[in-house]
C-alpha cells in the first residue's frame, strides 16, 4: 500500500521534509491559466471535520511546467500530477504535455469550481488519447451513481480512481452568515470517512480497477479499512495538517492494525469487507 | 524544517483579564523570533490554532489565549500537568535591528509583545489599546506601557519618528500602516496547518492573495493593502 497526499492538501516545495514521507506526490490541481483562488476567509472548522474554499489556486500550466515541475523533480519522490479543466480539451492539452512523472489524477469533481460541462467519461476518453501515462480519475461520491461514473470512466480507458474528493457544505458564524466568503465549501476530514469507504467499496466492486482511497484517514487503522473495501493505496489530506509527521505515522501504525485485523498486510486485507447485499440475511 | 510536532506538559496557566496565559514546557521546541507563531493543538479539536509566542521564561513557552470560540475555549480550560501537541516556531517573525523601538499593541494583539520588548532589550515604549478597563488588565504583562481604552484609539499615542511594531485588530493595522508606513505589522488569519499546506490563510500581499503562514505573519506595512471595509 503506497501512502499519498490527497491533492490540494500538502505543498511539497514549501514542506520537503513532510512531502518525502510519501510514496508519491500529489500535486496541487493545475488548470490551463493561473488561478488567484477564492478570497479569505477560505476555511472552517466544523464538528469532525473542516470546510475548504481554495478555489483551484494554482499557478497555472505554463508557469507549473516551467518552474514548478522541474523543482518537484528535484525532491525525488514519484510525482503525481492533478489535472484540472473546464472542458475536455483543457484536461487533454495538459495531459499531452506532461512526461516522467508517476501518473495522471484529473480532478473531475471539485466542488469549489463550476463543474466541467463535459461529463466525467469524455475527459477521461479526451486524455486517454492525448496521453500513456497512468491515468487515475478523481470522483466525487455527491454523484447519485457514483459507481455508474466509475464504469463509464473505466470504458473511457481510465487505469484507476481516486475516491473520495470532498462534499460540499456549508458552514455558519454566529450571526448566522456563512463562515467561508464564498458561501460553501468542500468537507473533508473524519467526518467523509463512512462515505468514502462506502464509496470505494462500490466503485471496486464495480470496476475492479486499482483505486487511491481517501477521506478522513488519520490512523493506521483507517488506512486497513479502505484496503479491506478495496483500495490498493491510500491518500492522507485533512490530517497532515494537525500532524505533518503524519505519513509515516500512518504507515508505522500499519502492521499492528493489520495484525489486531487477523491479515498479514494490507494487500491482504483488500476488499475483505463484503457489500452489505452479498452478507444479508433474512432474520428467522 | 517543519516539525515534527512536540508534546508539551502544561506548567500552570494564569488569568490575565478576560485572557488566559498558558504555560507550556519548553521540550525541544526553540522560542523563535519574536512574532513567529506555534500551532497549538486544540482539545477535542480536529484543527490545531496558531498562536505567536507571548513569553519566553527559562525552560517553557507561554502563550496568551482568547477564549472565543470552542477550540480557544479548551486551551483555556487545560490545567498544569495536561500535555498538548505543539508545532513550531514558525513563520516570519519581527525584523530587530531597528534604533528606536515603539511597541503598539490592540487588544490580544498584545500576545507577541512582551516577548519582543525582551528580545529588544533596554524597556522599549508600549502603547496598548483596549476595549474597556477589564481587557486592559492584560496591561500588566508590559509593566510600564502607556494604556488607552475605546473610544480613544491608541493610534493617537503613536509619535512621528519610532520605528513601529504592532500587532492588532485589523482596523488597527491599517491605520498603523498609514501613520508609520515603515511599520512592522503581525496579522492574523485562520489557519488550519500553519506550514503552507492548507492554501487557507490568505491575505492581499504584494497585491496578491499568498499564506500568511509562509510570508508572516509580521509584515512591512506597505506589503498590505488597506481593504475597502464593506458598509452595510
Amino acid at each position: 500500500m503506497r501512502i499519498l497526499n490527497a491533492s490540494g492538501c500538502l505543498d511539497a516545495l514549501a514542506a520537503p521534509e513532510v512531502a518525502r514521507q510519501l510514496d508519491g506526490f500529489v500535486t496541487k490541481t493545475v488548470t490551463p491559466l493561473p488561478r488567484e483562488g477564492s478570497a479569505p476567509p477560505r476555511i472552517a472548522e466544523t464538528a469532525h471535520g473542516m470546510l475548504n474554499a481554495i478555489g483551484l489556486a494554482n499557478p497555472g500550466r505554463e508557469r507549473f511546467l516551467a518552474d514548478h515541475l522541474p523543482r518537484l523533480r528535484e525532491l525525488g519522490i514519484p510525482l503525481w500530477v492533478s489535472v484540472g479543466g473546464f472542458c475536455a480539451a483543457d484536461y487533454a492539452e495538459t495531459c499531452s504535455l506532461l512526461s516522467g512523472i508517476e501518473a495522471i489524477e484529473l480532478n473531475l469533481s471539485c466542488p469549489n469550481v463550476d463543474e466541467a460541462a463535459d461529463s466525467a467519461a469524455e475527459i477521461v476518453s479526451a486524455c486517454r488519447r492525448a496521453t500513456e501515462l497512468p491515468l487515475y480519475a478523481k470522483l466525487s461520491a455527491a454523484h447519485p451513481d457514483v459507481a455508474e461514473v466509475a464504469r463509464a470512466a473505466a470504458a473511457a480507458g481510465a487505469d484507476g480512481l481516486s475516491l473520495i474528493n470532498t462534499l460540499r457544505g456549508t458552514a455558519l458564524g454566529r450571526q448566522l452568515h456563512p463562515v467561508l466568503a464564498r458561501g460553501s465549501g468542500g468537507l473533508s476530514g473524519p467526518a467523509l470517512k463512512p462515505v468514502a469507504l462506502h464509496t470505494v467499496s462500490v466503485c471496486h466492486e464495480a470496476t475492479g480497477l486499482p483505486i487511491v482511497g481517501m477521506g478522513g484517514i488519520e490512523t493506521g487503522r483507517d488506512a486497513l479499512e479502505f484496503a479491506a473495501c478495496g483500495a490498493r493505496d491510500v491518500a492522507l489530506g485533512t490530517v497532515l495538517f494537525a500532524d505533518p509527521g503524519a505519513p509515516a505515522r500512518v504507515r508505522a501504525e500499519l502492521p499492528a492494525a493489520c495484525a489486531e485485523a487477523g491479515v498479514a498486510t494490507s494487500d491482504d486485507a483488500r476488499a475483505l469487507a463484503k457489500s452489505p447485499e452479498t452478507e444479508r440475511k433474512v432474520p428467522a | 524544517m517543519i516539525g515534527p510536532k512536540q508534546t508539551l506538559r502544561v506548567t500552570g496557566t494564569e488569568r490575565v483579564g478576560p485572557y488566559t496565559l498558558l504555560r507550556l514546557e519548553r521540550g525541544e521546541l526553540e522560542p523563535g523570533v519574536p512574532g513567529q507563531f506555534f500551532m497549538l493543538e486544540a482539545p477535542g479539536r480536529l484543527l490545531p490554532r496558531p498562536f505567536s509566542l507571548c513569553l519566553a521564561p527559562p525552560g517553557e513557552l507561554a502563550f496568551l489565549v482568547d477564549p472565543i470560540g470552542p477550540g480557544t475555549e479548551a486551551l483555556c480550560r487545560l490545567r498544569a500537568g495536561n500535555e498538548i501537541d505543539v508545532l513550531g516556531p514558525l513563520g516570519q517573525g519581527y525584523r530587530l535591528d531597528v534604533d528606536r523601538p515603539l511597541l503598539v499593541g490592540g487588544g490580544i494583539g498584545i500576545a507577541p509583545l512582551p516577548y519582543l520588548a525582551e528580545q529588544l532589550g533596554g524597556s522599549p515604549p508600549v502603547v496598548l489599546g483596549f476595549r474597556n478597563a477589564d481587557y486592559a488588565e492584560a496591561a500588566a504583562l508590559l509593566p510600564g506601557a502607556e494604556i488607552v481604552v475605546d473610544p480613544v484609539l491608541v493610534t493617537e499615542l503613536i509619535e512621528p519618528g519610532f520605528d513601529v511594531f504592532a500587532c492588532g485588530p485589523e482596523p488597527m493595522l491599517h491605520a498603523v500602516a498609514a501613520l508609520c508606513p515603515a511599520a512592522q505589522l503581525a496579522w492574523e488569519a485562520p489557519m488550519a496547518c500553519g506550514y503552507g499546506a492548507c492554501y487557507g490563510c490568505v491575505v492581499e500581499i504584494d497585491g496578491v492573495l499568498k499564506r500568511l503562514c509562509l510570508e508572516g505573519p509580521v509584515l512591512d506595512a506597505a506589503r498590505v493593502r488597506a481593504r475597502v471595509e464593506a458598509v452595510a
